[in-house]
């Protein structure tokens, strides 16, 4: 999974399979991230307060 | 010393004549005294017990008096996989890396301590060869001071499966380094069963190396991954294309067409170019 | 009792009643746990698998159940990346249930192993030429999909709702949902194939065996397009199931039609696809390794051709005529006709790819293996199907899934 487990080598495999796992890895959190980040700005500036 | 297989792997293998084998299972016990083999109370059912070497019993189908039988043992083939080159069908699959194929030796590994019991490398083998622990092993009392301290017992819940005595070749490989020699004699690295025939019929040795009896009696076509040349020679499911380091001879025409799957009219056929090659 | 939770407008039985119902089902829940407990403390000696049956029911039932679910993944694409918009009336459905069978993959596959402690080991020391690692990674990459998804609807419950930081993050959620939908799909899209690869490579397993492209056996693709066209049946199976117990329309018949004529449409594809490769199976690759189509299926008393025959014209070109064709589609028997035989029909595949493949002997020498599951494997396969029952009976009465029952109940 990283470059220091003992099976890791530097071969097309790898970079294909980790690649595109850590990048699925990354999006998902950069899109969390932004949703939550972008959450606690709209409730700090009081918006969602009283919808209903 | 100088790394052992440098520029010159080896390629262990195994040849068995099935018309010198009586079917006494004297490979069987000693495959499973000498790699701690566990085995359960009730032995009977023989798709759930371990038997890394395992003796199956063959008839030709026909009734007295043509009827023939014969005894083919079976270990783990120690695949090449596809174009020999170490895709065995069990180690493509498995995916921790628990099974490995070593190039140096062409031995299958089997990493007990690193399998977590998925199964997938026995679905893979079309052979039987891997078996796994149901139960944890449980040995009669004191039987456990009988155990083997080169062989690690195995745990619940891994697939186990024949090492061709690898811990044999690592024995002989460290009495070699202590005397100073680069390499380790054809009759210093032998499996337990090959010692323990009584009829001679299991050879074992360097299918790389002509000088080693393996490679005199089936003649392996290098370019071929290691098919055999000796008409009287085959590998089990030869045209799975998985490049089995285990061969068989027989006289006999019927056990050579048992080894595979022939279509009707396709073994006549394929007898036909063999000979024609052969002239 | 629970009616500050229940949607606003929406008629829920009274909670005794529900509770009741909870109950029973927990029970069997609790049975299912117990064979777990077994397994877990006394091993797979447990269960009726042997060495000839390494992969059996509950593998079958992995793959089965991520097979059906996947409608959640398929509905998400149409409805976020294609943008059908109809669709937003099922896809809280389709997710909850794709939630509960992602879910219940990864607890058999805990089950499964034989040592379960070490199933971290597939990750770790991943070997990457293996389906079954693909297949590790991107199940448990899209659960995570799915939890993101399933998510807001949980945060849009009457009094979650009510808290101005959850009534927030789930709207961002819903803004970022089709970034999340899409990484769903293309996750999908190499698990589902993975697991129709974990079959396909196996070259020493001549029923299994299909050459491919690349890397990739025909039964990868197999896989990901019949879970997207079988996944929507069980979708709609599952929608049907629930009005008829709320005894309640829920959605309307357009959206119903809608996605029966697409899933209609992918299974007619799939099907042709299915039958190409049989055939070439039968006329090529078979032979070419020594084996009759009909040594699959002779010699044994349980898989006669009849699986083949059952698979694809029961559960393959039935369900897609019907599906294709509007007067059948829109009648309603023949729907619900068609979405069952859809459902038993992928299923069978995954059974046939699974089961089959481990019963059918290659040495010419050997027989063939049948096998029993003990109920130590059948409570824990029934175990999921309690738990999805009692989710999916907590996401319809305490969250908002169906967008347009409240419409429909006044409509009445």
């Amino acid at each position: 999974m990283l470059p220091n487990c003992f099976e890791w080598a530097w071969d097309a495999g790898h970079f294909l399979f980790f690649g595109g796992m850590w990048y699925t890895i990354i999006i998902l959190s950069l899109g969390m991230t932004w949703c939550i980040f972008k959450t606690i700005m709209d409730t700090v500036s009081g918006k969602g307060g009283d919808h209903h | 010393m100088t790394q052992q297989n440098h520029g010159n792997a080896h390629k262990f293998g195994m040849v068995i004549d099935l018309d010198k084998c009586t079917g006494c299972g004297s490979c069987m016990v000693a495959c499973m005294s000498e790699n701690n083999v566990p085995f359960k109370e009730d032995e009977s059912n023989k798709k759930d017990s371990i038997t890394w070497m395992r003796v199956y019993k063959l008839t030709n189908g026909k009734s007295f008096p043509d009827t023939d039988v014969c005894y083919l043992p079976r270990p783990c083939m120690h695949c090449g996989g596809k174009g020999d080159h170490g895709h065995s069908p069990c180690v493509s699959v498995c995916p921790a890396t628990a099974t490995d194929y070593d190039y140096g030796t062409g031995i299958v590994s089997q990493i007990y301590t690193r399998c977590f019991g998925c199964r997938y490398c026995m679905g893979a083998c079309p052979y039987h060869a891997r078996f796994f622990n149901w139960w944890d092993p449980k040995w009669p009392e004191g039987m456990e001071e009988y155990l083997s301290p080169d062989v690690s017992p195995r745990m619940r819940g891994v697939v186990e499966k024949c090492s061709f005595c690898f811990h044999r070749y690592q024995a002989a490989k460290d009495k070699a380094y202590l005397e100073e020699r680069d390499t380790v004699a054809e009759e210093e690295y032998q499996t337990a069963c090959t010692q323990a025939c009584p009829s001679g019929a299991i050879t074992f040795g360097d299918l790389n190396n002509p000088d080693h009896a393996v490679h005199q009696l089936v003649n392996p076509d290098p370019h071929h991954c290691g098919r055999p040349r000796n008409p009287k020679a085959f590998r089990l499911l030869e045209r799975l294309e998985t490049n089995p380091k285990v061969y068989y001879i027989s006289e006999r025409e019927w056990v050579r067409k048992a080894g595979d799957n022939y279509l009707d009219g396709e073994w006549e056929k394929a007898k036909m170019k063999k000979t024609k090659g052969h002239e | 009792m629970d009616s500050a939770l229940i949607p606003k407008g929406a008629n829920r039985c009274p909670f005794p009643v529900f509770a009741t119902g909870i109950a029973v089902v927990g029970v069997v829940l609790l049975w299912g746990v117990y064979a777990m407990g077994l397994c877990w403390i006394k091993g797979l000696n447990q269960t009726n698998m042997n060495d000839y049956y390494g992969f059996a029911l509950w593998i079958w039932a992995d793959l089965a159940v991520i097979a059906i679910g996947g409608g959640a993944f398929f509905t998400g694409l149409l409805k976020y990346v294609l943008g059908i918009d109809e669709l937003k009336n099922i896809i809280n459905l389709a997710v909850v249930i794709g939630f509960i069978c992602y879910s219940s993959a990864l607890l058999i596959l805990a089950i499964d192993i034989g040592q379960p402690l070490r199933g971290w080991f597939i990750f770790w020391h991943a070997n990457v030429h293996s389906m079954l690692t693909e297949v590790a990674f991107c199940l448990s990459l899209y659960f995570s999909v799915l939890t993101i998804e399933f998510i807001p609807l949980i945060l849009e419950n009457r009094q979650v709702d009510k808290v101005p930081f959850f009534h927030n993050l789930s709207h961002n959620m819903h803004t970022a949902m089709a970034v999340f939908a899409a990484t769903g799909a293309f996750l999908s899209c190499f698990h589902q194939g993975s697991l129709g690869g974990v079959a396909g490579v196996l070259y020493g397993r001549p029923f299994a065996f299909r050459e491919g492209l690349l890397i990739w056996p025909w039964t990868f693709f197999l896989f990901t397009w019949s879970a997207a066209a079988y996944g929507p049946c069980f979708t709609l199976l599952v929608a049907k199931m629930v009005e008829g117990i709320t005894r309640k329309k829920l959605i309307k018949d357009n959206v119903i039609h809608l996605l029966a004529k697409i899933s209609g449409w992918m299974i007619t594809t799939y099907i042709v696809a299915k039958i190409i490769d049989t055939i070439y199976w039968i006329a090529v690759t078979a032979p070419s390794l020594g084996f009759s189509v009909m040594d699959f299926y002779t010699d044994n008393a349980f898989y006669g051709i009849w699986i083949l025959f059952a698979e694809i014209v029961l559960g393959g070109i039935v369900p897609a005529v019907i599906l294709i064709t509007k007067k059948y589609r829109e009648n309603s028997k023949m729907l619900l006709l068609a979405i069952i035989l859809g459902v038993l029909g992928v299923c069978l595949n995954r059974w046939v790819m699974v089961l089959q493949v481990m019963a059918v002997p290659v040495m010419s020498f050997d027989t063939w293996a049948l096998y029993i599951p003990s109920w130590q494997e059948v409570a824990t396969t029934i175990l999921p199907v309690a738990y999805g029952i009692i989710l999916l009976a907590l996401a319809y009465r305490y969250l908002p899934m169906f967008p347009q029952e409240k419409e429909l109940s006044t409509e009445k």
